[in-house]
């Protein structure tokens, strides 16, 4: 008797050893819970490919997603695998210590990724990568084609055409912009949708070598561009909140969006009929460079302490190939950073033509590392300036003023 | 006998006390005490790091940027009590008295008076809201109706008007509170020293401030405390009008929004500042609970017995 239990415990033993060695199951966290049944089928197929590695889906609030994160990985009780916010979002991750170190010779296949994409999952002060790059978004333009059509308006080239395009809109009873800034991010993101002509390639790289700041005439012209354009916003936009905006272009009443990638989904979905297009705000002249602000939102990065390194690497391995971007890419209606996916949506294939003229969203990319933020001073200093509170020059050197308490570059 | 009914008479009080107690010391006096030790933390996202004394203290009140963003948002609190006290509280007294000398149709107002308390202050957020919209809202609709189409304003998108339209929004839905509690002291007051009142005055007036104020004072320490407390707590319907930002550039800021900001970061423009943000909420508290002490304090001294 006293063996046959032996024999049977032995057997159980065995087998459920066999099978713990036989499947590892990690754990995946992001905030993108509408996505889970696309998600499932990614996973679905790293397993048809991995079988011994189950990954399972989990998903939390948005706006609170870091904070969750991060508690819980303080507590070691963090997911093996989890998808990342950029730039300041990462660093305070794997400043502490929580995300497993990447380069090329773990994963290859960022060999390929562009610089921006692989800067904004890099912690600066290590220069270490600690993510691989998941999507982008680009600050542009969009607009209702349809109206376009019917008051004989095409892609402006210039400024002074956009300015006329817009006098059309206006002159015909039709909402030029919906934009309105009573959301106070929305005073950032105009500035990148629609002036990142005027400041131009030669102003971002002057400033990323520290030989200017935001007192530098093109960041001036750029917000006097800005306050010219806004006379073409609805009446009160000042007190137009962001929901408003988006409703009022949706609902077909206003001709253009000056707003992320991001929109088009959300505007696709509120009002399947409309008729999207989307361009660069132009420069001043017809022949200069028509540039979007472009930045990286999220990427995936696996726990330093995971249960089972090896198979999270391999997970990543697949989230930096074709395999998983191409779907993720037409499925999710995402600008994957992976390097030569190609776009079913013609939408998303002219963003991703636009990406390549492109200059940073830089408040976002480059200045949210110390207070004050350089968003925190763009956004009141727009809102300022567009309550006719702040003059364009202000605007420049409470920038540049503000971000000298911590950027170093700037400081006298 | 007699000691051993005592006995457990006690331990049947005791029983009764101590779950609540626990209770309270687990979920307030335990995270109040740990939210006191991590203000002198330093902190790298909700990394714990060194003991630092008073320096977060010494950030959130005296280095730029936050000594401006702390002294700007401290001042509005201040504007939004007073701003209150008249359109919440003085309203709230003014339409207790009228309910209480049965005005007509006092029936029906107490119950309108008293409504939108119930009402979520998200509710009566999004609704003003509404109201308020620059294009559609009924406020401008109304006026350009009228033929005042100047008057028409993004009210709230200017800092001009911004924090007045939701210092209104929130006095509108909670008007009824102070309403209720006066008029039940009004109530109170015994009919004798009303009709002794009446053979010396025929003026409203005089009765009103000479008699019912007076005897109304238990409601207002009630209401005026109450009031404080709310007004630099106050979180919800800025939040919802004006964003966590407190646009338009800080215009509607205070400092429930302010620290929440600080502490957890505002998605659209800043990191968490955790060392800040706790200092913050410190300060707050013990702002509140020296000064609504003393007000209550001050406010019992004036009551009469009745």
């Amino acid at each position: 008797m006293k063996r046959l239990l032996l024999g049977a415990a032995l057997a159980v033993g065995t087998l459920l050893s066999a099978s713990a060695s036989f499947a590892t199951e990690l754990t995946f966290w992001t905030w993108r819970q509408e996505d889970k049944a696309e998600y499932e089928k990614l996973f679905a197929a790293f397993t048809k490919a991995n079988p011994d590695i189950t990954i399972k889906f989990e998903a939390f609030e948005a706006t609170s997603y870091n904070t969750v994160l991060s508690t819980a990985l303080a507590g070691g009780k963090g997911p093996d695998l989890m998808m990342t916010r950029t730039y300041g979002g990462i660093e305070s991750l794997a400043g502490a210590g929580y995300l497993m170190a990447l380069d090329e010779t773990k994963i290859p296949a960022l060999k390929g990724f562009s610089q921006a994409a692989l800067a904004s999952e890099t912690m600066r002060s290590n220069k270490t990568l600690y993510a691989v790059p998941a999507a982008s978004q680009t600050m542009l333009v969009v607009y209702n084609k349809d109206i376009f059509d019917k008051n004989g308006i095409s892609e402006p080239k210039s400024w002074d055409e956009f300015i006329a395009a817009c006098k059309t809109l206006k002159a015909a009873g039709i909402m030029p912009f919906a934009n309105g800034t009573a959301t106070a991010w929305q005073n950032e993101t105009i500035v990148s949708a629609l002036t990142s002509s005027i400041m131009g390639k030669g102003f971002y790289a002057d400033l990323m070598a520290g030989k200017t700041d935001f007192n530098d005439p093109r960041f001036v012209e750029a917000m006097t561009k800005l306050k010219e354009i806004s006379a073409y916003f609805p009446d009160g936009f000042v007190g137009l909140d962001y929901a408003s905006a988006q409703q009022l272009f949706t609902s077909g009443m206003a001709a253009m969006f000056a707003g992320g990638s991001f929109e088009l989904a959300n505007f696709a979905k509120q009002n399947p009929a409309l008729k999207l297009g989307i361009f660069a705000a132009p420069g001043l002249k017809a022949d200069d460079d028509k540039l979007v602000g472009l930045f990286y939102d999220s990427g995936f990065a696996a726990n330093a302490k995971a249960k089972d390194p090896a198979a999270a690497l391999k997970f990543l391995h697949y989230a930096a190939s074709k395999d998983f971007a191409q779907p993720f890419a037409n499925n999710l209606n995402n600008v994957s950073a992976v390097p030569g996916v190609t776009f079913e949506s013609p939408l998303l294939a002219k963003v991703a033509e636009l990406n390549k003229n492109s200059i940073a969203y830089m408040t976002l990319v480059h200045f949210r590392y110390g207070e004050p933020t350089g968003s925190n001073l763009i956004q009141a200093g727009v809102s300022k300036m567009l309550n006719g509170q702040m003059t364009p020059q202000e605007i420049g050197k409470s920038m540049t003023d503000g971000l000298a308490t911590w950027y170093a570059p700037f400081k006298k | 006998m007699l000691s051993s009914k005592l006995t457990g008479r006690r331990l049947w009080i005791a029983a009764l006390v101590v779950p609540p107690l626990a209770f309270m010391c687990l979920f307030l006096v335990y995270p109040i005490l740990s939210a006191f030790a991590y203000a002198f933390y330093e902190w790298r996202g909700l990394v714990r790091g060194d003991f630092v004394w008073f320096a977060n203290f010494h950030r959130v009140l005296f280095e730029y940027p936050f000594s401006e963003r702390t002294l700007n948002a401290f001042t509005h609190n201040i504007v939004v009590f007073f701003a209150l006290m008249i359109l919440q509280n003085g309203v709230g007294f003014l339409l207790a008295y009228c309910l209480w000398r049965e005005l007509w149709g006092a029936r029906f107002h107490r119950i309108a008076v008293f409504l939108p308390v119930v009402l979520s202050t998200v509710i009566v957020g999004l609704l003003w809201k509404l109201f308020l919209h620059p294009l559609f809202g009924a406020v401008n609709v109304s006026l350009r109706a009228v033929g005042l189409g100047t008057l028409a304003q993004p009210w709230l998108g200017q800092d001009s008007t911004a924090l007045m339209a939701i210092i209104v929004a929130n006095a509108w839905h909670m008007v009824g509170f102070p309403t209720l509690v006066f008029l039940a002291g009004m109530q109170r007051i015994p009919s004798e020293i009303l009709d002794a009142a009446r053979m010396e005055t025929e003026s409203e007036w005089v009765k009103m401030t000479k008699i019912v104020w007076p005897l109304v004072a238990p409601s207002a320490t009630v209401v005026f405390t109450l009031l404080f407390v709310g007004a630099f707590n106050w979180f919800e319907m800025p939040f919802v009008m004006g964003g966590i930002d407190g646009s338009p550039h800080g215009a509607t800021d205070v400092l429930g929004l302010y620290f929440y900001r600080t502490a957890f970061g505002s998605m659209s423009a800043s990191a968490e500042n955790f060392g800040p943000g706790s200092a913050l909420a410190v300060l707050i508290f013990l702002f509140i609970a020296v000064v609504s002490s003393v007000i209550t304090l001050k406010l019992r001294k004036r009551e009469i017995q009745l």
